[in-house]
């Protein structure tokens, strides 16, 4: 591995890669089971300084900025290297966002150059939010057909700058990327992450889960969250390693991917993490019964063997036919960007094959803690990296307070929002609103939310001001919305909901009507930001002096119901 | 070549027996993660159903947001 403290940014970083593995893959790209390419650090370069220099000759300078909306491909990170290498800073977007909300994004941003799919650019280039982006003069456009009409952009392919360019050095305090962690409908939450806390993350994350040459990485979660940025892309880069793209994600080709590729590491959501469990299971339970037994008597040997540390050879032998499943050669499976069910993990762990969880959210870098695995612990998200200070603040008669952080990987703040980061950012201490407390081994519990938001098991954070838009001009006097769990505090972190709550007109009744209306307008959402239930308030809702809900005091009164009882279906 | 009236019915029909759906009980304008219950990632599984019925090629960028029977038909329809 590059020895990063000595770099000041990524671009330096990832120069140095290329340079001292230029004969090792860096990236393999497969679809549907065929494979269509596979890039060495070396020709990574050649085909990213292009790039860079075109970028250069077209104005891009040091602290522009740049967005990426792409699927997992070779071309989101050559792009990246591209603007890294011209001192800018990146903008990743989810390529599964809306048209709309991808252009409110690119212009909260401030970004010059959006670089994008041409399946994403046709959606793009025809939403009516186009028009108030004039600040983007530049938009390249990967993969497209020979006659398509390109609205404005150019070629991807055909951005080529002829000389060397030269890379544009940065400070370890300077803006990497702005990554946006919620935001496209209420306040944008544009985290401002600096050079410097990358260099820390990758230091910290990599002791525990080291990447070395050889080192084949399944991307799956796509490269714009924070996750894969850091273990599909800088982590592995800066240890000579590979990271492996699928076109298409389909379960049958991801399948196949694990044996075709050996694969070392790959990162899952819990819900895909539920899903391999779910199939695994069935196919335990298709076994003849004397086969079965045989299995689960093998899975018991391993579980009292791999009690206090995992050993991976033993247990690669022992349930031999379930790791070749996965290739024979993974060393563990990374989960994030929700919380994962301890029956789930412990599932994985009993048959061998280590599920590296842990607690992270974008503002801190990533990854807060992780399981050492040294023992296992399915109850606990493990305990904090080398270099971060977790404190629990304010803790109840259980120990249970809100969870703040301390460290290098902390965000600078949110972009355009100093009032969000100086309520967020207090003291240098990073105000999680999760709730948590250490076990006497020094282990992270969670123990639900203090924060009006909700986090699926696809990892998606929902934050409840986001999706009262969509009930905007409803015929009722007031509404909002919130999550179930800021109204009715609960220790547990899976199952969160949104309620939509209605103070109707007086005199008015819920009618059937008023109910469809609310369904379509529900259904129109994207189904992992649609609400769960409506809830009646009878009396007017707490204002602020300039008519802002003050949404504590309202969650305060309607606490004071049952829960079962104020939650009406939709 | 297929009407997009054909084109949903058979998609209909291919949904109903992948997840094993009472027959009849789906109509184009369903949201299917609702009405089957399904995840983003069974929906997925869907298209390949989809692909090899149709024989066309489905990618996955297609149906992204897609969340009716009817819209995909449609995305179905402008590939056969």
């Amino acid at each position: 591995m590059l020895d990063l403290s000595k770099y000041s940014s990524i671009g330096e970083a990832v120069r140095d890669a290329l340079e001292t593995w230029p004969r090792e893959v860096c990236l393999y790209e497969s679809d549907r089971g065929e494979e269509k390419q596979r890039i060495t650090y070396r020709e990574f370069g050649a085909r990213a300084l292009p790039l860079a220099k075109w970028l250069q000759d077209t104005g891009f300078r040091a602290g522009d900025r740049a967005s990426i909306i792409m699927t997992n491909q070779s071309k989101w990170l050559i792009s990246a290297y591209a603007i890294f290498f011209c001192g800018g800073t990146l903008v990743p977007l989810d390529y599964k966002l809306k048209p709309e909300e991808q252009w409110t994004l690119i212009k909260h941003s401030g970004a010059s150059v959006l670089i994008t799919e041409y399946p994403v650019w046709r959606q793009l280039s025809v939403s009516s939010e186009r028009a108030g982006a004039a600040k983007v003069g530049t938009v390249l456009v990967t993969e497209a057909p020979a006659n398509a009409d390109l609205a404005g952009a150019t070629r991807w392919e055909a951005a080529q700058g002829a000389s060397q360019p030269l890379l544009v050095p940065r400070k370890r305090d300077d803006l990497a990327c702005i990554v946006y962690s919620s935001g496209t409908g209420g306040t944008p939450k544009g985290c401002m992450m600096t050079h410097g806390n990358y260099l820390e993350q990758c230091v910290a994350l990599t002791s525990l889960y080291p990447f070395w040459p050889g080192v084949k990485y399944l991307s799956i979660l796509p490269t714009n969250h924070a996750i894969d940025f850091m273990v599909g892309f800088f982590g592995p880069f800066t240890c000579g390693a590979a990271v492996v793209h699928l076109r298409t994600l389909r379960p049958e080709y991801v399948r196949e991917a694990f044996t075709k590729y050996q694969i070392t590491y790959v990162s899952l959501v819990p819900l895909v993490l539920k899903n391999l469990q779910k199939g695994l299971q069935a196919r335990f339970d298709e076994l003849p019964p004397v086969k079965r037994r045989l299995f689960e008597r093998l899975r018991d040997v391993n579980k009292a063997l791999t009690q206090h540390r995992p050993l991976l050879p033993l247990s690669r032998l022992l349930l031999k036919q379930v790791h070749a499943g996965f290739g024979g050669k993974l060393e563990a499976i990374i989960v994030g960007g929700a919380f994962t069910e301890p029956q789930t993990l412990q599932f994985f762990y009993d048959l061998g094959i280590p599920v590296a969880n842990g607690y992270g959210l974008t503002e801190a870098g990533t990854a807060v803690t992780v399981n050492d695995l040294r023992p296992f612990r399915a109850d606990t998200v493990g305990k904090p990296l080398p270099g971060m200070e977790v404190r629990i603040l304010n803790p109840d008669e259980d120990g249970i307070g809100q969870v703040s952080v301390r460290s290098k990987t902390v965000m600078a703040g949110y972009l355009n929002e100093p009032e969000l980061t100086a309520q967020t950012i207090v003291d240098g201490w990073l105000m999680t609103g999760d709730m948590g407390r250490f076990d006497a081994t020094g282990h992270l519990q969670l123990f639900g939310r203090k924060k009006n938001m909700i986090v699926t098991e696809e990892g998606k954070n929902v934050y409840a001001e986001d999706v009262e838009q969509a009930f905007e001009g409803l015929p009722v006097k007031e509404f909002c919305v919130f999550a179930a769990n800021y109204i009715w505090p609960s220790r547990s972190m899976v199952g969160e909901q949104l309620v939509l709550v209605i103070h109707l007109e007086p005199g008015k009744p819920l009618t059937e009507e008023l109910r469809k209306e609310i369904s379509a307008r529900n259904n129109r959402l994207i189904n992992y930001k649609r609400i769960h239930g409506v809830v009646l308030y009878d009396d007017d809702f707490p204002l602020t002096a300039s008519l802002k809900i003050i949404r504590v005091a309202l969650a305060e009164r309607l606490g004071k119901h049952s829960r079962e009882q104020a939650i009406l279906p939709v | 070549m297929r009407t997009l009236e054909q084109t949903t019915q058979e998609i209909l029909e291919l949904a109903t027996k992948h997840f094993k759906a009472a027959p009849g009980s789906l109509k184009a304008e369903d949201d299917f993660y609702k009405t089957l219950g399904i995840d983003s990632l069974q929906t997925l599984e869907l298209l390949s159903r989809l692909e090899n019925h149709f024989h066309i090629e489905l990618p996955d960028y297609e149906v992204q947001g897609v969340s009716d029977f009817k819209t995909l038909a449609e995305r179905v329809q402008s590939r056969l």
